[in-house]
């Protein structure tokens, strides 16, 4: 098996932010694993090993639910993302899986045309194969600021 | 020109509330002479203000800084187990002596120009107070015991702590009353960790963020999650418990197994009852009766702005804050007990979806404040509508009522004198 580079990691990356930002969530579960992490935080809760998330999910399963529920149940004011995610910090990597910490800034954009920098921070992920695709069996989004402004509906 | 039209300063711009408690004018979310008055008579008058939980502060030296409506405090423990709370505003020049939401000290100096406070918040020194080399310093008439924050009168309860400004706050179990500090007890009944912190800034008046967690009307038309998985249905057996004040309340439901389709969801063909809405993973919902009374849900409010909130095993603490006349900073703390198994820490994990800014059953109410304040943008003489359930503030045993907001209102009232 060979061993996963940044082109890999980069492609991998701009397909995640494609998905989400062309609101084709319905497809967002396939970079997962079927048993994975996903979860958003903040650095405060990480670097204090508070294990809460606002969104928290360990199987693809519930990552299908999270959509569903933002189709089907939940209310929120239309609006979308723009993902500009940047390189990827390789921290360890072995033959079948790969870690890696890479950097996001996500902008949000209301109806109505308000645009504000809606998060920042890094994706701290644990990517391995699954047969010739590269999947994510861990992204947890570790969001720089403690604050987030009125709601988080589509995921980061 | 007669003497009525000239234009007098000195008074407020608050109109008259003409309507009773079921008309709420809307200039009472908007008005900036309105958020001054409630800083005054309400935030720094005889309530008691959540601080933190003394699970955040367990040893000696320990602090937190929090806010008692727009003041920024300063909760500590001391060396003799006892806590203390003060304005976080240096008695010299005003600047804010802790910059950290919190920490371990032995005690505080300001980094402005280092005047240095104990545990209490009590001013013990003044840099170079005898000057430099014999030049400068305080005049001798200065005194270091006349200076100092303000300090807060201290309450606790089932390890959450309250601070008052006003001595004339009365005691906290009197506050509180015997059935909300039951409700509390409930819930808070054994030593709880923090799982998670998390704040949401909301683009509308605290007022419209209190009356939404105390709206038992609202929760299963607007929160689908409720309503499909049978958690919070008006017509499953539950009902709301308001304190004689009308400032506390408590809405609680409990699942009813032999629930029959109800007729009046039928023939209102609400948005919210989708019966083929089935979770792909449905461990999210995986719970135990915890409390063993088959109470689902709690939401809890004390007024003027403390929320304990159970859902099936999903615990947490509100506090909502004031910080413009239309923003509000909620602060989440996510909650589990200390003594958990694992299986139960995964469990409030995953349940935790259900809350906060990306809950399930609670991202909506983030956002309908904000479709209020907006809506009501031109709109200082007209008021809104809070008749469900009829114009009083009692206890019910059902939860399509607007109770608990008439009872906010009626204390609200009182409060600022209108």
């Amino acid at each position: 098996m060979t061993a996963i580079n940044y082109e890999q990691l980069n492609a991998f990356n701009a397909a995640y932010a494609s998905c989400i930002d062309e609101d084709k969530l319905e497809s967002w579960p396939a970079f997962f694993t079927g048993h994975c992490l996903y979860k958003i935080t903040t650095a405060e809760n990480h670097e204090a090993g508070l294990p809460a998330g606002l969104i928290y999910a360990d199987s693809k399963g519930m990552l299908t639910d999270r959509v569903s529920a933002l189709r089907e149940a939940n209310v929120y004011e239309r609006q979308r993302y723009r993902h500009i995610i940047g390189t990827p910090h390789i921290t360890s990597t072995a033959p079948d899986a790969l870690q890696a910490e890479t950097p996001f800034l996500v902008t949000r954009i209301m109806r109505g045309g308000k645009m504000d920098l809606f998060a920042t921070g890094k994706y701290v992920d644990r990517f391995v194969h699954d047969g010739a695709e590269l999947k994510l069996a861990q992204r947890i989004v570790v969001c720089d600021s403690t604050s987030f402004d009125t709601l988080l509906a589509i995921p980061l | 020109m007669t003497t009525d039209t000239v234009h007098d300063t000195s008074a407020t711009s608050i109109p008259a509330w003409e309507g009773d408690i079921t008309q709420i004018p809307y200039w009472v979310y908007r008005n900036e002479d309105v958020r001054k008055l409630e800083q005054e008579k309400i935030y720094q008058g005889p309530t008691w203000n959540y601080l933190c939980l003394e699970a955040e502060i367990p040893k000696a030296g320990d602090y937190r800084s929090t806010f008692v409506g727009e003041m920024p405090v300063v909760v500590t423990r001391n060396t003799d187990g006892g806590i203390h709370a003060f304005e976080n505003r240096c008695a010299h020049r005003g600047a804010l002596i802790a910059l950290e939401d919190g920490g371990n000290v032995r005690n505080f100096s300001c980094v402005y120009h280092a005047w240095n406070y104990d545990l209490a918040g009590t001013l013990q020194g003044v840099a170079f107070q005898r000057g430099v080399k014999g030049k400068g310093g305080m005049p001798d008439t200065f005194s270091k015991t006349a200076l100092g924050p303000r300090k807060l009168h201290i309450a606790t309860f089932c390890g959450l702590v309250f601070g008052s400004l006003d001595g004339n706050a009365p005691p906290i179990d009197e506050y509180l009353g015997d059935e909300i500090a039951s409700r509390i007890k409930r819930v808070l009944h054994k030593p709880v960790k923090v799982i998670g912190r998390f704040k949401q800034i909301l683009p509308n008046n605290w007022k419209l963020y209190f009356e939404n967690v105390k709206d038992s009307y609202h929760a299963s038309l607007l929160h689908v999650f409720f309503t499909t998985f049978r958690l919070n249905r008006l017509s499953q057996k539950g009902g709301v418990i308001v304190s004689e004040t009308g400032a506390h309340h408590v809405s609680y439901s409990a699942i009813d197994t032999q629930e029959a389709s109800s007729a009046e969801y039928e023939s209102e063909k609400l948005r919210t009852d989708k019966e083929n809405y089935l979770l792909a993973d449905p461990s999210l919902l995986d719970g135990v009766d915890e409390f063993g009374d088959g109470v689902t849900l709690q939401i809890l409010s004390v007024f003027p702005g403390f929320v304990l909130q159970q859902i099936r095993n999903s615990l947490a603490v509100r506090q909502v804050l004031p910080t413009g006349q239309e923003s509000t900073e909620l602060n989440w703390t996510y909650l589990g007990f200390e003594d958990d198994t694992p299986e139960m820490d995964t469990m409030r994990l995953k349940q935790a979806n259900l809350i906060g800014p990306s809950g399930f059953v609670s991202m909506e109410d983030g956002a309908v404040g904000s479709f209020v304040q907006r809506g009501i943008r031109c709109a200082d003489a007209e008021y809104s509508v809070v008749q469900m359930g009829g114009s009083g503030i009692g206890s019910v045993d059902y939860r399509a009522t607007e109770t608990s907001v008439r009872g906010f209102w009626k204390a609200y009232r009182d409060h600022m004198g209108f």
